[in-house]
């Protein structure tokens, strides 16, 4: 049998390949030698890039990566202050300037930015030898002050120690000191076994501000003189203003400019509801010669039209035409996904202030580099003119990380637009925000597969319909042979043992609609249609679905495991107690990879005689590695369940004509409290290097869902979001 | 101008008189904690109490809020009810993102203040105008709970 089968890459690969980069290692800060000066003066200790000790005893973790609601501040902060052997109550986290050459993040090569749930998994190595090497510069210092030998000296909870002496010093005390130390050359990083942080409780670092409403967003920025912008836009995709009255919008009381850009027209004013009223108030004509028009209806007659003829080859191993026409039975299913907004709950907005020598933005920020440079070639700048303040962002799930900066781009040309003579905070309105595209792409997906007389799996095949998030942008690079590896991932790296299988790829490139990632990108519907199929298939060859799964799982231990700890936890074989007259219970399961990250999901669901359904309970097993802060892994298991659960039952953006359907969170609705399912989350112990937490437990939810009412119905989901008319008794 | 009392201050304002309270909070007096979600009372991010009830503040004309007691997530730690929510949110690390949260804890507290045990089905109640796309609904309630029994 030949294999020609394409690995999956992750969109942190196509990023790396398509910058063609290669991986950074560590390096202590470029500035570090140079900073002692400085520091005699602020008597601060910046042994690197990543901390700072100051003389009042703080240590002050250096964040590359956005602080979005993942933790990531808290994670980054815990790996610096185990191997720095730091109090956890001295450790502040502050964010990182926009500066590559230092923040970059090492699975992408030279860029920084954060996604593709990289930020612990790059920063491991990486923070371990800041921490451990200021630990030692630390201990040096004692050394030279006390005069013994640095190998009698300890330290611990922010201590430094002599026991022989009994003599011992703060952090803060040895400050000065320590910055006079040579770099060490090497360093020794912690036995896992002598971890004092990693594993155990560190609470989160934002939590105090986030309670209290001094946590400070974007759309929190007020700079002196600041005009808030609220712009017009198309109402379809890919027009453009053909013209505009702003006479009445002038007219409005607060409102001081009103200014055509490329993508609409801004009016600025003192306020943002006095903006907001001034864009209502304008009257403009919009040229939509080239702008998109079908309905999304139309769009999947074409997806469905398409998937009839075979697609580009993405993986294959086997040969499947042969498998499937020679197999005891063939099944054939098709499912069809939505576009989806990101709907993150700060929307859209970024700050500008163009000054004589560059220009600075705050912003949540997400791809320093793609942000320096979109904004440096728009004003003819360097990207180290391009200063970024990143602030806490209002969530993304991947909004933020825009390939070409585009509402950043936005507020800078508003910026331009006045001459830069005042800041500019954009302003996306929820609505605006809401119809602003970019995407998770809607798909069609076909899939056959075949069973042998034995009931056993043995032809595969996979094929998908959907726009490519790459084409178009400074990623591109990253398509290879026609294939856009975030269209397929979680397809092409099946993990079951199938001999088999190939999996295809029609990318049209004729809709209009701007595309983007969205939290676990590919694996959002990968996962739903190959762990439905799976599932279903198992019914029809009779066997357990998660017996049948471990048969074909012995080559991939870690989705063994998780299946096998998620199954125990749920009690999967117990009967479920039956649910009151008139309802119907079921239990599903789905396990899935993505991100090296191994999860699976066993979901309990009750059905209603209208087909109106709860889901009850989710127990989750995940294995990502080494757990740094286990409570943050469980927040972030609970939200991604939540946030795949809105998708599910609830989340589509449609168009008509080529506009947006949707526009606030009447019509495109979250899960509220009621809607959530008790949780019950199990983590893999696990001595392998961390890998990420912010995506992974989104994918298997909505097929385990799906599974679960399939059990309880008897009824087979083959779009999303789930219609509880197909689910009537 | 119209004058606002808020977290016990007094403040005039000059602002038309169908400016959300919203925007005279964020932009005119810059008390930022409150927050901008949907404008269209539909996620409950921007909730302030008026006259002790948890009102949308982004529906809510600032001429509404004339003389009524407007306490926002900037004061709403000087009750004891307050301090207990806050508290419980720190304890259980409620937040992910926390841009809804001031919003979540000022109908938290509302709650409390009416009910000092409520039932997961009470919660529900008061706490589904509040919308949080990190889903930290689950800490949310446990939080809820947790103040309860710190107050009791």
């Amino acid at each position: 049998m030949t294999t020609t089968r394409i690995e999956n890459a992750s969109r942190r690969r196509f990023l790396q390949e398509a910058a063609g980069l290669t991986l950074a290692i560590y390096l202590p800060s470029a500035t570090a030698a140079g900073a002692g000066k400085q520091m005699a003066k602020t008597a601060n200790f910046a042994p690197n890039a990543f901390l700072r000790i100051a003389e009042d005893n703080t240590v002050t973790v250096i964040a590359k990566h956005l602080e979005m609601g993942q933790g990531v501040y808290t994670g980054l902060a815990t790996i610096v202050a185990e191997e720095l052997d730091a109090d956890w109550s001295q450790v502040r986290v502050e964010s990182a300037p926009a500066d590559a050459k230092r923040y970059n993040n090492l699975s992408w090569g030279p860029m920084q930015g954060t996604g593709g749930s990289s930020a612990i998994a790059n920063s491991w190595e990486q923070l371990r030898r800041a921490g451990a090497s200021a630990r030692a510069m630390l201990v040096a210092a004692a050394a030279q002050q006390w005069n013994t030998p640095a190998a009698e000296i300890v330290v611990a909870n922010g201590m430094v120690m002599h026991k022989a002496s009994g003599r011992k010093a703060s952090f803060g005390q040895l400050a000065r000191v320590a910055a006079e130390q040579p770099m060490p050359a090497d360093v020794k990083l912690k036995d896992p076994k002598d971890f004092q942080l990693i594993g155990k409780h560190a609470p989160r670092k934002d939590s105090t501000d986030k309670t209290t409403g001094r946590a400070v967003f974007t759309q929190d920025i007020h700079l002196p003189g600041m005009l808030t912008a609220v712009v017009a836009h198309p109402p379809r995709f890919g027009a453009e203003v053909k013209s505009f009255n702003a006479t009445k919008a002038k007219a409005i009381k607060g409102v001081v400019d009103v200014v055509q850009i490329p993508s609409g027209v801004a009016v600025l004013a003192k306020d943002t509801w006095s903006a907001k009223k001034g864009r209502d108030a304008l009257i403009v004509e919009w040229d939509e010669s080239a702008a998109f028009k079908l309905g999304s209806d139309q769009i999947l007659e074409k997806y469905r039209e398409l998937a009839k003829s075979p697609g580009n080859v993405a993986s294959r191993a086997g040969d499947v035409d042969k498998a499937l026409s020679t197999v005891a039975r063939t099944l054939e299913a098709s499912y069809d996904f939505p576009y989806l907004a990101h709907a993150a709950m700060e929307p859209l907005n970024c700050v500008v202030r163009l000054g004589k020598d560059g220009c600075e933005i705050w912003n949540g920020d997400q791809m320093q580099t793609v942000d320096q440079m979109a904004l440096a070639k728009l004003f003819g700048l360097t990207p180290e003119q391009v200063r970024i303040n990143t602030l806490y962002a209002g969530g993304s799930f991947g909004r933020r990380a825009s390939k070409n900066a585009d509402y950043i781009v936005e507020a800078a040309h508003i910026a331009k637009a006045i001459d830069g003579r005042a800041p500019v905070k954009l302003v996306w309105l929820r609505e605006d925000d809401m119809r602003g595209g970019y995407y998770r792409p809607m798909f069609h997906h076909r899939l056959w597969a075949g069973l042998d007389d034995q009931g056993r799996l043995v032809g595969w095949r996979h094929r998908l319909v959907g726009q490519s998030i790459l084409a178009g942008s400074p990623f591109a690079a990253g398509i290879k042979d026609g294939i856009d590896g975030t269209s397929v991932e979680g397809a092409t790296n099946l993990p079951y043992a199938i001999p088999d299988m190939q999996v295809e790829l029609h990318t049209p490139t004729d809709i209009g609609v701007p595309v983007h990632w969205w939290r676990s990108v590919g694996s959002t519907h990968t996962a739903f249609s190959t762990e439905c199929f799976v599932d279903e298939l198992a019914q029809v060859a009779g066997k357990d679905p998660v017996a049948w799964r471990l048969t074909m799982l012995e080559k991939h231990p870690r989705h063994a495991a998780v299946l096998k700890l998620a199954a125990e936890k749920a009690g999967w074989n117990t009967p479920l107690p039956a649910g009151k007259p008139g309802e119907r219970r079921g239990r599903g399961v789905a396990v899935h990879e993505s991100f090296k990250s191994y999860v699976a999901q066993v979901a309990e669901v009750t059905v209603k005689g209208d087909g109106s359904y709860r889901v009850d309970r989710v127990v989750c097993a995940v294995d990502c590695g080494i757990a740094i802060n286990p409570d943050v892994i469980r927040a972030q298991v609970e939200g991604s369940i939540g946030f795949a659960l809105s998708a599910a039952m609830y989340g589509a953006i449609t168009l008509t004509e080529g506009k947006v359907d949707q526009s606030n969170f009447h019509d495109y609705q979250p899960v509220r409290i009621a809607d959530m399912p008790r949780i019950e989350v199990h983590i893999v112990p696990s001595a392998a290097n961390p890998t990420g937490i912010g995506e992974p437990v989104v994918p298997p939810l909505a097929p385990a869902l799906a599974n679960a009412l399939a059990a309880a119905t008897g009824k087979r989901v083959r779009k999303l979001p789930i219609n509880t008319d197909e689910l009537k008794a | 101008m119209i004058t606002l009392n808020i977290n016990g201050k007094e403040s005039r304002v000059d602002a038309e008189p169908d400016t959300p309270l919203l925007w005279v909070l964020r932009d005119t007096l810059q008390l930022t904690g409150t927050k901008f979600g949907c404008g269209m009372a539909l996620c409950g991010a921007c909730t302030v109490h008026m006259n002790g009830e948890p009102v949308r503040s982004c529906s809510t004309p600032v001429s509404a809020a004339a003389g009524k007691k407007i306490v926002s997530i900037e004061g709403v730690g000087r009750s004891r009810v307050g301090k207990a929510v806050q508290h419980a949110w720190q304890r259980l690390d409620v937040v992910q993102c926390g841009y809804c949260q001031s919003g979540q804890i000022m109908s938290a507290v509302a709650l409390l203040e009416n009910n000092r045990k409520p039932t997961d089905a009470d919660i529900d109640g008061a706490m589904g105008g509040n919308v949080c796309r990190c889903a930290t609904y689950v800490r949310i309630r446990a939080a809820i709970h947790e103040a309860a029994k710190s107050l009791a």
